[in-house]
Parts: C-alpha cells; structure tokens; sequence
C-alpha cells in the first residue's frame, strides 16, 4: 500500500523543487562573486539581497501554507510570527553595534540612550549571544502561537472568526510596537545594524551567504513540511480541513492537531522573519501591519493552496511582479494590481498555479470536484 | 458519584433537551442491552436525532442520566472525542466521509489506533492493518474502488463506506442514522444484510423512516414522538399501537 515514507516524502515534485532551490542558491553566489561584474551575466548585489528577501517569503509562506492548505485554518495574522521572529533577530544585531552607535554606549542601543533610559531592560538581556537569539527567534513566536491557539482552537473558534481574531492580534501588536515605552525602538524600529557573527551585515559575501542560508531553512521547512503533510498526521490534518466534526468524533483531538500545527508554522514563520532582517537592514512595527499578512496569503492563493511548492512559487512571483511594477510609473497602482490578481485567481484559477497543473495532470484519467483545493500529494503506490 | 447498578449497555433516564424553549427530548428514557440491535422511529422532530446528539457529547441534556457500559460511564460528562474512544461510534444521516481521501485512507483514519498527535506523526503502515483494511474493503463491497477518492463515489457507496469505517473503529455501540435514505432498494436490502452481520459482535441503534426497512431487520423498535416513548416491542406491536398510527397518519 504506501512506501517507505522517505519515497513518500520525495516524490518527484519535492525533488524537482529541492533540484531548483540547490541549484539557485549555487548559481547567484557564483555569479554575483566570481562572474565580473561587466559580464551580462554577473548578478548585482541588489538581487541578491532581493532574492534572499524571496526566500525568506517563500518560508513565511509555506508556513501558511501548511495550516491553510491542510488544515484550512486561515491565518490573516502570521505577519505577527515573522515580525516577532524579525525583531529577535533585530535585538541580536542592535546589541552587536556596541560603541559603533551614534551615542556610543557600550550595552544601550541608540535608542534606549535617546529616551533617557538608565539600563537595559530585562528582556533584552541574553540578546548579546546568538544562540539565545537562536532561541527566542523560535521561541517567542511559538510561545505566542501556543498560548492563542490553546484558547482559539479549545473555544472552537474557526473560519472567518478565527481569521478575524489573527488580525487582530496583529494589529494589537503593531499598536504595542509602535509604543517607545514598549522597548523595541517605537515608530523606528531597530536599524542601523553593523555586523552579524563578526561580518559586516553589508558585505558581498555576507549577503550571498546569508542568501545560502535562507535557501537551505527553506529546504529544512519545506522537508519538514512534507514529512508532515504525507504522514498520517497530514490525512488527520486534510480530514479537519474538510469535515471537522465528523474528524472529532471519529475520535481524534481536533484542537491538538491544530495547536500543533498552528504553533510549528508560527515558528517557521519566526524564522522567515529572523533571516529576513540582516538582509533588509531593517525592523519595524509596520512589519505587523495587517495587509502585509493578506498579502501573504495572496501568495499561497496564487501558487497553489495545499501544495507547499505552489506556496514558494507563488511568494516569487508575486513579489517579483511587485518588485518590477513599484519600480515604475505602475507604482501608485500597485495596490490595485495586487487586489485584481487575487480577484483573478480566486475567479478563473482557483486552485492556485501548481494546483491547478497538479489537478490537470491527475485529472485527465477522472473528473474530481471542481473548485475545492486539491488535496495533498496522494501516497505512491 | 452515584453508583448505577444496571445490565444495560446504554441507559438512558429523564432526559430533556430544550431549544429556546422548545423540548427537542422530553424525559426520554429507554435501555439498550448488550448486542441487541434496535430500531429507533418516529415522525420527524420526535428528538431521534437530538438523542443521538446527546449520546455522542455533541449536546449537553438539561436534565436527565445517560450511562455507558453498565453504568461505568456518564456521558453527560464527557466529550465528543472521549466518547469516541469508549467505543460509541455514530454513522450520520447525511453520509460524511472525508472526499479528498481516497477509501482505503479513510478506513485507515477510522482504524482503532492511537489518535494523539505524537502516533499520527511518527505512524508507520503495518501488515495487520493493512489486513485489517482489506477485510473492511470486502465486508462494504468496496474493494475494487480502493484508492478511488471518496468523494466521486455514488451515495449509497459513501453509505457504505461510512459504516465500513463505523466498523473499523471497533466500537462496541454503533449509532446508525437513517443507513437507507436515498438508496435503491436493492441497496437497501445489501444494507440490512450488513447491518445483521455487524450485530453478531456488535450492539447497534438505527434510527429509520423507511418501515419495510425496519421490518427486513425484525429487531425490537422503538418508537419516539416529541421526545419522549410512545411505544416500544416488535414493529408487529409498534404498527398496531394505536397511539403510534395516530401520530404518524394524523400528520
């Protein structure tokens, strides 16, 4: 019946996106360091920051992707995941500029000097040392995840209702970030880094490595993905995306699955934003504006809800086509555009581009259901 | 906690079930015993559903006892999942099984095993399982159609599946709603024929409209009629009752 659950896990989609992903992140270090830089095919190192902030989309949106696509919990706030992992991140690297900063205080950041404040607060204790920012970059968005999904998902909050509360705590945390007095920089946010494990965060080759890095969590997340959703878990997961009653009482703790996989995705999502950071040299409280967790889920309606490659594809492309229409005249548009693509795909592809080429490879043999999302990779036989 | 010395599997006593105002159970009360099979009727709002709510966890009764096992259960105190895992498992009337997976998944989801998220994670597909599935997938007919996604099969297939993975839950009370509504009556009469074979282990309830249905089966009914007893003995008894053909043709 199903095979070993390696072959299970890598079928021949996940290797073909594992292929790309490897052979990305070779082929730009290769051509930003060693093709010169007069070559029509040396890559500046504007794109690779830019790719490595792709890919650190692509975590967050294969985070969303997995409770979405499986578990079909809508989450219209991992925004808040990615921030809080983004601002770990960001107090490792403020607490790294030392006497460099413009007031030059040995342990205060900048902005800390700036308000008056007398010592470090206890919070931004640890953050000297990476592996304690390793740590909290998990952590604090998956403490957070865990604490609102026990109380979500044991009231039996689903649906719209559930996606409405993620908002809100989105932007309830914006609020609080906002706030000097909360400690993490107010409107500013934290910036200015200088240097991240003793390199210069704005170098070429920190850049290209942090690139590196990026791709390989997004190889990690995407396995540890596909370990789930071909498990036996991942059935559990697609049976309550499609009749949550009917799951519960065939006995299975629905809440529990949820929380697991809830706070597995925020933590995923935590480390998107973690690695996002260095490369934009920047964290602020906009990071949990509510829209750019919309636009977060567009990305997965666009590539292909519960197909996790669809997911990644979808963050590119969306991005890439945001990235090349702010840049011109189209920039007051953009908006616009963004709200007309969804509107397209939910119209004509509602499967997303991966589903929707999954659907028409599996379905030329049987007529399925039309306009469900559809389901995960099935076992091979 | 009160000691209840009963023989009866399911012991139902005084239950009410009130709707903003509206008495959906009115101090129902009736025993299964163990293996016995029992046909459950009544005219539509007689509360057959809402007692089948109540024995599931699915709603809380206002006033009244069910006990499980001979007593050693309160369900009033447990929920949905719990229950579950005593072995209370319920078939509903509109066939609910889960259309993205194919059958054999959905049998495996219902296979008696360890449902904590930890087993799932780690699950690993084992020969007595396996044989196990292959069984249910001829007990319901549905061999040839095993890796079919469940939702491209007909209704009374979905029907059939749904009590195959009743069956596999291992329960020791199977709730069965309304098993015939929508079947041909070849199918209906395969139906009786699976549900009599279950019964040789297995103690099960059917609630059901169709009559000749009910008398296929020839087990002791039940019947209800704005939620409490009307009458109760074979549907010989039940169908001359005089009280039960005023309920049903006075309509």
């Amino acid at each position: 019946m199903s095979a070993h659950p390696l072959i299970r896990m890598l079928d021949r989609g996940a290797v073909l996106f594992l292929a790309l992903l490897g052979a990305f992140a070779i082929a730009i270090p290769v051509l930003n360091l060693l093709v010169p830089e007069g070559s029509g095919l040396h890559v500046s190192t504007y794109l690779v920051a830019l790719f490595g902030k792709y890919v650190c989309y692509g975590i967050l949106a294969l985070s969303i992707d997995l409770i979405w696509g499986y578990a079909g919990i809508l989450s219209l706030g991992h925004g808040a995941f990615f921030a809080l992992g983004g601002y770990a991140m960001g107090m490792y690297l403020m607490r790294q500029i030392g006497t460099r900063g413009v007031y030059a205080h040995p342990t205060l950041p900048d902005f800390m000097v700036f308000l008056d404040w007398p010592e470090l607060p206890v919070y931004w204790y640890g953050f000297k040392y990476f592996v304690y920012a390793l740590v909290m970059i998990v952590l604090a968005p998956g403490l957070l995840a865990f604490v609102f999904g026990w109380f979500a998902f044991r009231s039996r909050v689903t649906g719209v209702y559930l996606s409405i509360i993620t908002q809100a705590m989105t932007f309830a945390l914006m609020l609080g970030f906002f706030r000097n007095n909360f400690g993490f920089g107010g409107n500013n946010g934290l910036t200015d880094f200088k240097d991240i494990l003793g390199f210069n965060v704005q170098a070429e080759g920190t850049r290209n490595a942090l690139l590196v890095v990026s791709c390989l969590a997004l190889a990690i997340g995407f396995l540890i993905c596909r370990a789930i959703v071909t498990s036996k878990f991942g059935k559990v997961l697609v049976a309550i995306r499609d009749a949550e009653a009917r799951t519960r009482f065939l006995g299975y703790r629905v809440e529990a699955y949820k929380l697991f996989v809830f706070t597995l995705s925020a933590c995923m999502a935590g480390v998107a934003g973690a690695l996002y950071v260095p490369q934009v040299g920047i964290i602020n409280p906009s990071e949990f504006a509510p829209g750019n967790s919309i636009e977060a889920v567009i990305w997965v309606a666009v590539g292909g809800r519960g197909t996790l490659t669809g997911a990644v594809l979808g963050a590119f492309v969306v991005n890439y086509a945001k990235t090349f229409f702010t840049s011109g005249w189209l920039a007051p548009y953009w908006l616009f555009m963004l709200g007309g693509l969804f509107i397209a795909v939910t119209l004509l592809l509602p499967r997303g581009i991966i589903g929707t080429y999954n659907h028409w490879r599996d379905g030329r043999g049987e007529a399925r259901d039309a306009g469900v999302p559809n389901a995960p990779p099935q076992a091979a036989k | 906690m009160e000691q209840h010395t009963t023989t009866a599997l399911l012991y139902l006593d005084g239950i009410t079930v009130s709707f903003d105002g509206f008495k959906a159970l009115n101090e129902l009360s009736f025993m299964i015993e163990p293996g016995e099979m029992r046909a459950i009727i009544g005219p539509n709002g007689a509360g057959k559903t809402t007692m089948m709510d109540v024995v599931t966890g699915k709603t809380r009764p206002d006033a009244g006892d069910v006990y499980f096992a001979e007593g050693t259960y309160d369900l009033s105190k447990l929920d949905e999942t719990e229950i579950a895992a005593l072995g209370i498992g319920r078939k509903f009337q509109k066939p609910t099984v889960f259309d993205m997976h194919t059958v054999e998944d959905n049998l495996l989801l219902a296979l008696k095993n360890d449902r904590r998220v930890r087993a799932t994670l780690l699950w690993q597909s084992s020969t007595p399982q396996e044989k196990r599935i292959a069984e249910l997938l001829d007990t319901i007919r549905l061999k040839s159609l095993r890796s079919r996604v469940a939702g491209s099969l007909s209704h009374g297939q979905k029907q059939w599946l749904e009590i195959g993975m009743l069956l596999a839950q291992e329960p020791k009370l199977l709730l069965v709603d309304e098993p015939v509504a929508g079947m041909t009556d070849a199918e209906t009469r395969q139906t009786a024929e699976l549900l009599r074979e279950i019964n040789r282990d297995k103690t099960v309830i059917v609630v059901e409209h169709d009559m000749t249905f009910v008398r296929d089966l020839g087990v002791r009914v039940t019947c209800l009629h704005e939620g409490s007893v009307l009458a109760e003995g074979t549907i010989d008894q039940v169908s001359q009752n005089e009280r039960v053909v005023e309920v049903y043709l006075g309509r």
